[in-house]
This record gives structure tokens, C-alpha cells and sequence, in this order.
């Protein structure tokens, strides 16, 4: 018979850490299979930051360089641009990327520096407990906006894809969303493509993914997929910014 | 090749490439600006690369970057950007990665001044980061120690996958001397065992450098790179003794204040003085067996000469004489130089029993 689906082999053969149902382990998942369907498994360099995210240095199976909150996109522009044959792609959650990192995603999607950022939303601080990331909703709680974000002192959910589009460098820009089947399958082909496009040399690639937290959301990771329906989504437009052809 | 005028920056950026810097990444800061400006033009010549960050932060990320692939990879910037850079730094040590910093030091703390001054050796010696790591730190007083010296700063580093600092002072980096370059370093044909990246496509285990480590395993990381150290100051001391024979009189100074300690020394020589020097070429590891090899029978009093007030070498020098002779200090600081006839005022003030 047919296997159909099976681990992808550049992934440690272990249970995810992940909390049950968050989608970090489905984003690990899916970059993993558009990695050993392009047959990058042994040109690729990951570049992990810090939060969540880091726990990837546990669950893959291909080069990795662990580096400081935010600063992944430095990293990867020395790295790329002194091993121009490899794959290379940060994955970066939203605190990482969006506060502390600002001005290296920006300036490195400004050079047009040719490697892919995967960026992780969840509008929250997951690893340190729960607490406002620039991404979180108006209203949203956290712990540290106990009684919902108030735009008035905290300022408003920042969107990436939007402003990284504003750029003039960057080839390919787009948010994709993992709550359901078929925005996964969209989300894949937007990585292949990504990967495909720094392949070609072609430049700056950003793939956004909208996923969970049900553990600092409070929900059930059920309830935790109906919340990005109804709330995170309407404020994150999916779709593709940028797409230049190279 | 025959001796050539260069500025202290280009030197030392012509120094590294010639070693095998093949990556930069730096941002503006003055009193350093040549050494970024030198290396946009040259790297590209040698087939490296170079970035202008977007800060100091990123710069030393984008070493960090360039060092997990094997290239030999530097950044430069003044004290206040050292320290914006101290994290990374930090991170280069935890994660076992080669690197050369150049600081170019200048007026502190905070903005202080662009003028140059040695305010730095404390932050330089102690602590450039987080986390209790030490560095090799080399302190140059003419361009051609400095070229020298940045020449095989990479074979440090790489020895001990360990960043290497070179201290130099404002004055050193903008003043210019005739020095003689080497000759350009072959580069290592073969990838290091550590190196991520596989442009051959081998079949082999994939590689993981981070600076995050269970407990057990950090723990054997401090004790490893403490051992380190110690064998830094049995193997790699680098001093120059000068005139220290017979010397009742020790002067103690390094990089800028050394040169002009040394025109007083020789003058007060002429004149029968029993005066030498002890000048630290590495500032840590600590030349601390010209110390230990003096006859504090004969010596009478140490002279700790430094730009900055106070005096931040002195606790060094302290932990060596203890208390067999006393230790005078004198320096400028706030980016004030220090000229012959103050440093000569203040040796005759210590000679004649008047400090």
C-alpha cells in the first residue's frame, strides 16, 4: 500500500514540546515537507531566534544557528551572504520580530538581503508567559494589558506583511493563515514559493502564518481556531502583499 | 614590500584583510570611520563581503552570522558602540565562534566624547558581555604593533573559537605612521569541524551552533573556557620590558600612554634615573610574571600612566606588587591628552617624594 503521509526525515523522530494544539509544530511541519520537496535538507541553514521558536533547535534535523531575541535577520544576512548556495530562513514569532527585531527585519527586507523569513503570528508572548505583543488585538487580554489592549496607551496591532510590502526590495510578501486545511495547503505552496524564489537568487522573501496560543489565549485549541476566525484574521488580511517576478 | 604611510584605521583594516577577513559589518561612529570606509572598498577587491548595519547591534549579529559558515568575519566601532555590541559579543563566546572586534576607543561614559581616551580597559578586560567569558585583548602603541597584531588575530580566535579584541585608543586609529604589510594569508582550503553550510553536498550529521545549553552542558562550557583563560596566561602573555633591569622606578602603561611615557623614560634616563616600563601588549591575559620577576627590594614606587581618570588598571597592577611598593597614579581623561611635559611633571612629583 501506498504510504502517503510520513514524518518528514529532516525532523527528529520525538513528540513535539509544542503546547497541545498550537501550530508551531504544524508550521515545523509543513516548512519541513517544501524543504525535502525542493531537496534542501543538506543546503539549508535555519536561523532560530528566541522565544518558541527556539525549541526548533530541538526538532530539526539540518544545520541550525541559535541567535539573540530579534536579531535572527543580522544573522542570516552574514550567514547568506557568506554561503550563497544554502537555503537560508530565520522563523521568528511576533515579539521577536515585530518589537526588538523591528529594525532588522526592516533593514534586512530593505537590502533586499536574498534569504526567507518565516514569521509566526500569534499576537502574544508565548514562551515568556502571556504577555502584549505589537501584534495583539485591541481589546485582547494579556498579562500585561490584564483588561484588554487599550490602542489609547499600547498603540494598535502592527501588521508586517503590510509594511514590509511598502519596500522596494522585497520579491515576495504574503500572510497565510494554519486554522484549517486548506489555508495549510495555501501556506505550503506560499513557502515553496518563498524558497523557490531565494533559489533563483531572486531576493527578500517574507511568508507570514497566522497560528495560536491556546495556552496564553486561555481557550481550547479548538476554540482557540474559531478566535483567529473571528478576531485574528479580520485584523490580519490574508493574501499575497508583494510578487514581483524574478 | 617597502614601509608604506597609512592612518591607524586603514592599517588595521588592511592588517585583517591580509589575515583573511573576508566579512565586515560595522556602523558609523567616530573616531573609527575610516576602518568601515576602508573595508567597503576593499573587501569587495578580495572577493568578501561588506555591510554598513543598520546599528551596532545587528553589525556584530551579522559577524555572528558570517563566523557560523567559517568565514573570517570583524567589526569595529568606538566605546559606545562596543557596548551596544557587548551582547553579541557575549553570544559569539556561548556559541563557540571566532571573531575579531577592533575598538577604537574614545571619552566616556555615555556619549561622552568623539576625543580619544582609554576608559575602556575595565569593560575591555572584565566584562565585555554578559555571562563571566574573557577575550584575548591585544593593545597595540604603533601602527606597525597594530597591523602585527590584527594579522594573526584570526588565528587566535580560531584556535580557541573565542572573539579576539583589539583596544586601541582615538589617537592610535587617526594618526598616521609608515608601517610594513605581510604578505596575504592563504586561506584554510579545508571547512572547519564546527562550520554549518554544505557546498559539497556530503552526506553527514546536521550541525547545530547556539549559545543555549541544558545546565550540565553550560556548566562544562564556563569551566572549559575558564580553563581557557588560564592558558592564556601561561602561553600568550605578550609585554614588552623596557629598561627594567635596574629600575627603582616602574612605570606601568599600555597603547597611547606607553608611547608617551616612553619619551619621558628616556629623557629621565639621560638625566641617571633608574626608570623603566612595564607595557602590556595583551591586557588580558595580564602580564602579570614582569611583576612577579621584579626585586621589590630594589624598586621604589610604580607609576600606573593611563588616558582616563581614574586610573582602571591599577586594581591589576595591585594584585601583583600587593604591598611591597607604592603605586602612583597619574592620567587625562574626557578625551583630554596626555603630553610629555605632564606625564614627566608627574614622574619627577614621584621621584622627589612629592605625589
Amino acid at each position: 500500500m501506498e504510504q502517503l503521509y510520513k514524518r518528514p526525515k529532516c525532523i527528529q523522530p520525538m513528540q513535539s514540546g509544542y503546547c497541545p494544539g498550537c501550530l508551531h509544530s504544524l508550521a515545523t511541519r509543513i516548512t519541513a515537507e517544501v524543504v525535502e520537496e525542493l531537496e534542501q535538507q543538506n543546503n539549508c541553514i535555519l536561523v532560530l531566534p528566541v522565544g518558541c521558536s527556539t525549541m526548533g533547535l530541538l526538532y530539526w534535523k539540518i544545520d541550525m544557528v541559535g541567535s539573540a531575541h530579534g536579531r535572527a535577520p543580522a544573522v542570516a544576512t552574514g550567514v547568506k551572504r557568506c554561503s550563497k548556495n544554502s537555503l537560508v530562513f530565520t522563523y521568528q514569532g511576533d515579539g521577536d520580530l515585530a518589537a526588538i527585531g523591528l529594525a532588522e527585519i526592516l533593514s534586512a527586507a530593505n537590502r533586499g538581503e536574498n534569504y526567507t523569513v518565516l514569521f509566526a503570528n500569534n499576537s502574544i508572548y508565548g514562551m515568556t508567559g502571556g504577555q502584549m505583543a505589537p501584534t495583539t488585538l485591541e481589546g485582547q487580554k494579556s498579562t500585561t494589558t490584564q483588561k484588554g489592549r487599550d490602542p489609547l496607551t499600547t498603540g494598535y496591532p502592527m501588521r508586517m506583511c503590510e509594511l514590509i510590502a511598502t519596500l522596494d526590495a522585497p520579491k515576495y510578501v504574503a500572510r497565510f493563515s494554519l486554522h484549517d486545511p486548506a489555508n495549510v495547503r495555501k501556506a505550503k505552496a506560499g513557502i515553496k514559493k518563498a524558497f523557490e524564489t531565494q533559489l533563483a537568487g531572486g531576493g527578500f522573501t517574507f511568508v507570514e502564518l497566522m497560528i495560536n496560543c491556546p495556552t496564553n489565549w486561555g481557550l481550547t485549541p479548538l476554540d482557540s481556531l474559531t478566535y483567529m476566525v473571528e478576531n485574528t484574521i479580520p485584523v490580519f488580511p490574508l493574501g499575497v502583499y508583494k510578487d514581483v517576478e524574478v | 614590500m617597502g614601509k608604506i604611510l597609512m592612518k591607524g584605521c586603514e592599517a588595521i583594516a588592511e592588517a585583517a584583510v591580509l589575515g583573511g577577513c573576508r566579512f565586515y559589518a560595522g556602523y558609523p561612529i567616530t573616531p573609527q570611520n575610516e576602518l568601515p570606509e576602508y573595508m567597503s572598498v576593499r573587501l569587495p577587491e578580495v572577493g568578501g563581503d561588506f555591510v554598513q548595519g543598520e546599528s551596532e547591534v545587528a553589525s556584530i549579529n551579522m559577524v555572528y552570522g558570517a563566523a557560523t559558515v567559517g568565514t573570517r568575519a570583524m567589526t569595529s566601532s568606538s566605546s559606545p558602540g562596543i557596548a551596544l555590541k557587548s551582547e553579541g559579543i557575549s553570544y559569539l563566546s556561548g556559541a563557540n565562534l571566532p571573531a575579531l572586534i577592533v575598538n577604537v576607543s574614545r571619552g566616556g561614559p555615555g556619549l561622552g566624547t568623539i576625543q580619544p581616551a582609554q576608559s575602556d580597559y575595565l569593560q575591555a578586560t572584565k566584562a565585555m558581555g554578559h555571562g563571566g567569558f574573557r577575550m584575548i585583548v591585544f593593545a597595540p602603541y604603533s601602527l606597525q604593533e597594530a597591523v602585527d597584531l590584527t594579522y594573526n588575530a584570526f588565528d587566535y580566535a580560531e584556535r580557541d573559537r573565542n572573539p579576539v579584541l583589539i583596544l586601541i585608543d582615538g589617537a592610535l586609529g587617526s594618526i598616521k605612521e609608515l608601517v610594513e604589510l605581510p604578505p596575504m594569508k592563504e586561506l584554510p582550503t579545508e571547512q572547519a569541524k564546527w562550520q554549518l553550510g554544505n557546498p559539497t553536498g556530503e552526506k553527514r550529521v546536521a550541525r547545530m551552533l547556539t549559545s543555549i545549553y541544558p545546565e550540565a552542558g553550560l556548566e562544562t562550557l564556563n569551566r572549559t573556557k575558564g580553563e581557557m583563560a588560564v592558558a592564556w596566561g601561561e602561553n600568550d602573555v605578550m609585554v614588552e620590558e623596557f629598561l627594567l633591569d635596574d629600575a627603582e622606578y616602574v612605570v606601568v602603561a599600555y597603547g597611547i600612554a606607553a608611547r608617551v611615557a616612553k619619551e619621558a623614560i628616556t629623557g629621565l634616563r639621560e638625566k641617571g634615573v633608574k626608570i623603566g616600563m612595564i607595557r602590556p601588549i595583551t591586557l588580558f591575559p595580564f602580564p602579570k610574571g614582569s611583576f612577579r620577576k621584579l626585586d621589590y627590594g630594589k624598586v621604589k614606587a610604580f607609576i600606573d600612566i593611563e588616558m582616563t581618570v581614574p586610573a582602571q588598571m591599577r586594581d591589576d597592577i595591585a594584585l601583583e606588587v600587593l604591598d611591597r611598593a607604592p603605586i602612583y597614579e597619574y592620567g587625562r581623561s574626557g578625551g583630554v591628552l596626555l603630553d610629555d611635559d605632564g606625564v614627566l611633571e608627574a614622574i619627577e612629583k614621584v621621584l622627589e617624594g612629592e605625589a
